[in-house]
């Protein structure tokens, strides 16, 4: 009898998490131990994650809890939702590392509530990444924001607690004034929520009937931050800058566009976006969300605003990509999940670096300092470099895949776009680079105290993840290729 | 299960089982008045609310899968005597009363004892049951005038509970002047039209009625009586616009009073326009299938909207609750409205959730107002942090009223926008989704009074002494039934498809 199967491995994607967090509470006296409860649930997390990536091929399933007739909180293992869940998890060892040295750096209090609610919210992406239908999706898709809001709340000031009002009533607002009605409108004309290869609806839903769908999903998921749905995510900077790494730049914001890419990829399937009368128009709101959030961070002087616009910029490509439902536009918004998560983690875990060592939130008040901190700037330049787009960065390849897309729809403009972007990040992200290289270096005495190693090291190794991930894209590309129904290997 | 659970009671007790349910708080009744104190009559309360919750259970197993009790009260046989008719669709709202009224009755100790004078508690319980006997008669009779009659012994009882809550507050009495005079009205109303019904039919008995009204759909007699029956239970159940005594009667009446009325006198008073609607009058009759689009559905989600815009306005936090009450019917009224066994369904579901959450926010309101004698939405700031365990169950009902997943709120939600789907109603689809926005404005702003300002001086200074158990342990049931109810979603669903299979059973045709 063999006690382990993939099925099982599936819920312990769920399970570990929450024992985890189960174990930070009840070491909540003992802080090493408690980090250790963390740490060790990370790494069995992302073993685990690992061994259901070489699954997935046999796309195991699994239901959890039977609600009622036709209603199943459900697992399905497949090739878009490994990839989430393996970007979160593995992401998720590195940035318990950081929070290590950021909250103890800064003193934070209540590390205790802190770590628990990043367990479950970790728990919770693992739900929307191996959810088998859109029910099971909206559930963990709902706990993640609810888990994620005493993290934004956390400092429990006003300003914090003003941002975490507005980040939940956005997030909580769109999921059930758009995104609830839009499910249970699936249920309806399909008769059940699965997500199914070539799309749930194809064939089931008239063109217009997907338009409106098409409405409802892309604004009722909130944590795609499609423009004008973004402004939970700057306000949501007021939180600890680990909680800004992993939920704002990987696991919530992406759990965002995950979902809304596994909607188009199994709910609608690429014909039937295609041929909704609405998906030229959300396609043009992605770009037109894309340039005008990058313009917005050129302005921004706080760090951490300027790589939350960053982030609404970023979030779009993916929006875009399945708006432009092509196979490779598909594969580029895909990429764009990984490529952007590490890149954008590195960043964010450099801005709470230089915080913790120098207090300093303005990019105006750095020049300079990458002399007094070399590590920490020169992994900042690496993710910035991977978030552009530049070759040799892990980043190019999704820009690459997209802006292809676009040109084979003949849509010039929407290319263009792109490459405005492009610009745009090299004009908001290169200048702290160059000037804290560059410029005459501060007095010494500007570094309060050095930032503690494991909030230097966790980006840098992130920022080697980026360029590494510049030759691992040939494996990724021929994981994701059967979804897409690309035929095999390579950059095309 | 069931049949073990049966088998515990003799035979002759089991037949006697619906008259039992309406004997046991009136007699209880008459017991309390002439009891001392208030803690043998809550004693009392006690005995005879678990008498009613274990009845209630058999009745419900008793017909299960579709059975029909038939019981001749005092042995004449109907339609000339009076009876009582349990099927699918009162079992449940049986169920409910039974339950919600023992967890009540365990809530109300402490509460009573520190909201109303130790010399009147014996009559307050007293009065408590006489309106607990109204409400089970209500949904027991199968008799359209007894039916009036029970309605006004509970409403009369109710009166009186709401006005005892003028000595926290003097606009107590104002609250219940005006309930008495609408009730009133509401009482006339229905039984004028039950009078219109039996000039009609020359039958009294529900079921006798609803055979003979198959042939006279024609009828101007009827069809008048059918629009003095909706006005009179509609406002009774506080359909919008019919609504303007239930946010003061909430408002002011003592804590237990509300959880209880909230969860289930105008539940009860729903399951009356449900058994008329449906049973008594046909949904084929076209007089009532035009009611439906055009009065039920237009009045809900009128309701659904105009009523939680105002909760929105509020700032004594049982008073946006009480509005809540009127916006969350609306759902209820529109699953009528509906129409179809899936909308009925969804309406007998959302009545069975609603008491789950209001029953657990009202109290969780009444140990704020023991511990801090707090309502206004501004004082209970910072009350997550001076009694967590009470602002937590508070925040998971609150939850299920916007209808966030894990709670049963989004199983009502769910079903509801199912059936109008079915039905092609997009536009209520559309209302549902304001109204949940508009709900989750205004739990939002209590939670976030509660969660997120901090505490004022004297709160941290009077948190030392604890919150009794009795008060704790009722509401953390229906908060944790919230969440239960999600996960095994099954049970409940059931009884609401089967209460809408009994209401859509009708006369034949």
């Amino acid at each position: 009898m063999t006690v382990w199967s993939v099925e099982l491995a599936l819920v312990a994607a769920l399970v570990i998490p929450l024992l985890g967090g189960a174990g930070v509470v009840a070491l909540g006296r003992h802080p090493n131990l408690r980090e250790a409860a963390t740490l060790t649930a990370a790494v069995l997390l992302a073993i685990n994650v690992a061994y259901l990536v070489g699954a997935a091929e046999a796309r195991p399933e699994i239901t959890l809890v039977h609600i009622a007739p036709g209603l199943d909180l459900a697992f399905r293992l497949e090739p878009l939702g490994a990839l989430f869940a393996a970007v979160a998890s593995g992401l998720w060892i590195v940035n318990s590392l950081y929070s290590i040295g950021y909250m103890r750096g800064n003193e934070e209090k209540n590390q205790t509530r802190f770590y628990l609610c990043f367990t479950i919210a970790i728990a919770s992406a693992m739900g929307i990444a191996l959810s088998a239908n859109l029910l099971s999706m909206f559930v963990f898709y709902e706990a993640l924001t609810l888990s994620t809001y005493p993290l934004v709340a956390h400092k429990g000031d006003a300003r914090a607690r003003r941002g975490a009002a507005i980040y939940l009533a956005i997030l909580l607002g769109t999921s059930i004034g758009l995104l609830l009605p839009a499910i249970i409108a699936v249920q309806f004309i399909a008769g059940s929520t699965e997500f199914v290869a070539g799309g749930l609806l194809a064939g089931a839903a008239s063109p217009l009937a997907a338009g409106v769908l098409l409405v409802l999903f892309a604004f009722g998921i909130g944590k795609a931050a499609l423009m004008p749905i973004h402004p939970w995510l700057p306000h949501a900077m007021v939180a600890p800058t680990p909680v800004s790494a992993l939920l704002h730049a990987v696991a919530v914001v992406k759990a965002g566009v995950f979902a809304m890419l596994k909607v188009g990829t199994y709910i609608f399937g690429p014909d039937l976006i295609a041929a909704a009368p609405t998906s030229g128009a959300l396609a043009w709101i992605a770009a037109l969300s894309i340039v005008a959030a990058s313009v917005i961070a050129l302005t921004k002087d706080n760090l951490k605003a300027r790589l939350a616009f960053s982030t609404v910029s970023q979030l779009s490509y993916v929006t875009l990509g399945v708006m432009l439902a092509s196979p490779i536009a598909l594969l580029g918004g895909a990429l764009q999940i990984v490529m952007h998560a590490w890149g954008k983690i590195t960043l964010f875990m450099c801005a709470g670096g230089i915080y913790t060592a120098t207090k300093k939130t303005e990019v105006s008040q750095m020049r300079g300092l990458g002399r007094l901190m070399p590590w920490t700037f020169a992994a900042f330049g690496i993710g910035a470099a991977s978030v552009i787009g530049l070759p040799f960065f892990g980043g190019m390849w999704p820009k690459l895949f997209l802006t292809e897309g676009a040109l084979d729809a003949g849509k010039l403009i929407l290319a263009g776009a792109l490459i405005a972007s492009s610009i745009l990040n090299v004009a908001y992200l290169m200048p702290l680079v160059g000037r804290g290289f560059f410029d005459r270096a501060p007095p010494a005495k500007e570094i309060r105290k050095p930032a503690p190693v494991l909030a230097v090291l966790p980006p840098v190794i992130t920022a080697i993840g980026a360029l590494l991930l510049f030759f691992l894209v040939g494996p990724i590309v021929d994981f994701l290729s059967p979804v897409f129904g690309l035929e095999g290997g390579g950059a095309p | 299960m069931i049949e073990a659970f049966l088998a515990l009671f003799p035979a002759a007790v089991l037949a006697q089982a619906p008259a039992i349910m309406v004997a046991a708080p009136m007699l209880g009744a008459a017991l309390a008045t002439v009891l001392p104190g208030g803690r043998p009559a809550w004693v009392v309360a006690l005995f005879c609310s678990l008498i009613t919750a274990v009845f209630a259970f058999v009745l419900l197993f008793q017909t299960w899968g579709g059975e029909v009790i038939s019981y001749a009260m005092g042995g004449w046989a109907p339609p000339l005597g009076i009876e009582f008719r349990i099927d699918g669709l009162n079992a449940p709202v049986l169920l409910l009363l039974g339950v919600l009224s023992l967890l009540g009755v365990i809530f109300a100790l402490p509460s009573v004892a520190d909201e109303i004078a130790p010399r009147k508690q014996s009559l307050f319980y007293a009065t408590f049951l006489v309106c607990l006997t109204g409400l089970i008669g209500v949904t027991s009779t199968g008799d359209a005038f007894n039916m009036f009659v029970f309605l006004e012994i509970s409403s009369i009882a109710t009166y009186i509970l709401v006005a005892m809550g003028a000595e926290q507050d003097r606009r107590a009495l104002t609250a219940s002047f005006n309930y008495l005079v609408l009730g009133t009205i509401g009482a006339t109303f229905f039984v004028i039209g039950v009078g219109f019904l039996y000039m009609a039919t020359g039958t009294l008995n529900m079921h006798d009625m609803a055979l003979r009204l198959v042939e006279l759909d024609d009828n101007r007699v009827v069809q008048v009586a059918f629009a003095f029956v909706i006005v009179g239970l509609g406002l009774k159940a506080a359909m919008f616009p019919l609504h303007v005594w239930l946010p003061n009667a909430y408002s002011f009446a003592p804590s237990f009073v509300t959880a209880f009325l909230a969860s289930t006198a105008t539940k009860v008073a729903f399951y009356t326009l449900i058994r008329f609607i449906f049973d008594v009058f046909s949904v084929e009759a076209p007089f009532v299938s035009a009611a439906f689009v055009w009065v039920i559905a237009a009045l809900g989600v009128i309701g659904m909207i105009a009523a939680s815009v105002q909760a929105n306005f509020q700032t004594d936090a049982r008073r946006l609750l009480a509005f809540s009450s009127v916006g969350q019917l609306g759902y209820m009224l529109l699953g009528l409205g509906i129409g179809t066994a899936a909308g009925v369904t969804a309406g007998v579901l959302h009545l069975l959730n609603h008491a789950l959450m209001k029953g657990a926010l009202f109290m969780a309101l009444g140990v704020f107002a023991i511990r801090y004698g707090v309502r206004s939405i501004n004082d209970l700031r910072g009350l997550g942090r001076t009694m967590p365990a009470t602002a937590s169950a508070f925040s998971v009902a609150g939850l299920s009223l916007v209808g966030i997943p894990m709670t049963v709120g989004f199983v009502s939600k769910w079903y509801l926008v199912s059936a109008a789907l079915d039905r092609g109603w997009w536009w209520a689809v559309a209302a549902i989704a304001v109204s949940s926005l508009l709900a989750l404005g205004y739990v939002g702003r209590l939670l976030a009074s509660i969660w997120l300002q901090s505490p004022p001086e004297r709160a941290l200074m009077a948190a030392k002494d604890r919150i009794p158990v009795m008060m704790l342990a009722p509401m953390w049931v229906l908060a944790i039934a919230n969440v239960w109810f999600f996960f095994d979603a099954t049970p409940i669903v059931e009884l609401a498809r089967g209460a809408a299979e009994a209401a859509l059973a009708g006369a034949p045709r």
